[in-house]
């Protein structure tokens, strides 16, 4: 393969500057994972009884389903958006690598999944008085996240073009992103409950693993998914 | 009207055969085990049913690359020949280990990581046939499902992986299923015999299976050809 040239970072950068312009205007994805994001949490408050004790051992796992089903939601409307009004046949007809688009759609829906975790995090430390800005947990949350969104956007590019797109990217994204979110999980809560580092390392290579495996197949297969 | 090739017809009768010696072999000539008793008969197709299984998965996998490089239909039936039949075969293997569980670990399921590997891989393979079903053109529903055949391919030894991690930490009644696991033993020849016999049993009727399915592939196109033409 050849080394990626200006204009592939150019044409990526384009693209997350166009995602996130209009989101800036418009706020409808952002707002949406967010309200959402806390109705879950919500909603987990009196289905778990997130008392004290409990809190403990489930925090990790709150966070990472809260941050998979706002993921699913910001994914799927983000290539929505660009399947309405044939968007998308404009970006195609753009002479650039078609991987600089999934790079460039990539990085823009990591953005919103930060974003929307960076008002999570506080919000739940201030709910349940816990102190999640830990730098470990902090990098367990960009690695997991990253291979969430690497797996998310190419399956997402698949389903908004299936009949049933509007419930598809889950039953996709969910059984491909298990270990992802698992090892995320699992990681998390080593970190959240201070246990030895030893015991964080194997989840913590597995999230590397996965991010580097499901950033290549799509930097090699979203041309496929994508050409008409 | 297309008939049935011979060579098939003749794997038909084959596969009957040896599905008929392999059922003795499991249910008469293979020793009782010593702890479980007769339920660890069931052992013989257990293993036989998930070897073609994941057999055939690879072999999606596989074909699904080879589809993508060659754009030949004839790759994507393999295809999905391989993830229906597999399908099958693996749900059987599911069925068929929880029949061993139950009085062997005194549990119908438990999440060991073999047994989630294998519950969320048919997951997958259910949502491959969610997705073609909902692609009408058929060169898209090929890219699709090839790709969507790797990441399940992928994906698949990974979740193993983390699973592992989970047991490890929180250990359950049964660990993986290595030697030492509980409902582990060791194998007297004659057994051996109707293991292996097994397997080799079970991988006939996974090519039969398939070319049957190759052949209905084939049949459907064409039908389809043939409305296509008649509503022009």
């Amino acid at each position: 393969m050849k080394a990626p040239s200006p204009s592939f970072f150019k044409a990526m950068m384009a693209i997350v500057r166009k995602d996130l312009a209009a989101e800036f205007r418009s706020r409808e994805l952002l707002s949406a994972m967010l309200v959402f994001s806390l109705l879950v949490i919500i909603i987990f408050n009196f289905a778990l009884e997130l008392d004290v004790k409990v809190r403990e051992s489930v925090t990790a796992g709150v966070l990472w389903t809260t941050f998979a089903f706002a993921g699913t939601l910001g994914l799927n409307r983000s290539m929505a958006v660009e399947k309405d009004r044939g968007c998308m046949d404009g970006l195609l007809l753009a002479p650039v690598d078609r991987s600089a688009i999934y790079f460039g759609k990539a990085i823009s829906n990591l953005a919103f999944m930060l974003v929307v975790e960076a008002i999570v995090l506080p919000v739940y430390s201030m709910l349940y008085n816990t102190n999640l800005f830990q730098p470990g947990l902090l990098l367990v949350i960009l690695l997991g996240s990253i291979g969430y969104i690497a797996v998310g956007t190419l399956l997402a590019a698949m389903s908004v073009q299936t009949r049933t797109r509007d419930v598809m990217l889950p039953i996709l994204l969910f059984p491909i992103a298990i270990p992802v979110l698992l090892a995320a999980v699992k990681a998390s809560s080593g970190f959240l409950n201070g246990a030895e580092f030893s015991e964080i390392l194997a989840p913590l290579n597995l999230l590397v693993v996965y991010d580097l495996i499901f950033i290549a197949i799509p930097l090699m297969f979203f041309e496929y998914v994508v050409e008409e | 009207m297309q008939t049935k090739p011979t060579a098939l017809k003749i794997l038909d009768v084959v596969s009957l055969i040896l599905l008929g010696i392999s059922t003795y072999l499991a249910l008469f000539f293979a020793p009782t085990e010593a702890v479980m008793g007769d339920v660890q008969r069931v052992f013989y197709f257990h293993i036989g049913t998930a070897w073609v299984g994941l057999l055939g998965f690879v072999i999606a996998a596989v074909a699904g690359i080879v589809y993508l490089i060659t754009k030949d239909m004839r790759w994507d039936r393999f295809e999905v020949a391989a993830v229906e039949v597999s399908t099958v075969f693996f749900f059987i293997t599911i069925v068929l280990g929880s029949i061993w569980a139950r009085p062997a670990w005194n549990t119908w399921w438990t999440w060991d990581p073999r047994l989630t590997t294998a519950a969320i891989t048919e997951l997958i393979y259910i949502a491959y046939f969610m997705l073609r079903q909902g692609i009408e053109d058929p060169e898209k529903r090929a890219r699709f499902g090839a790709v969507y055949t790797l990441l399940g391919g992928l994906s698949a030894p990974l979740t193993f992986m983390v699973i592992r991690l989970f047991r490890t930490i929180h250990p359950v009644v049964i660990g993986n299923a290595s030697a030492a696991a509980e409902g582990g033993f060791s194998m007297t020849p004659d057994m051996r015999t109707a293991f292996f016999f097994a397997l080799f049993a079970f991988t006939v009727i996974f090519v039969d299976m398939i070319w049957h399915r190759l052949r209905l592939g084939a049949l459907e196109e064409k039908v389809e050809q043939l409305k296509l033409n008649t509503s022009l």
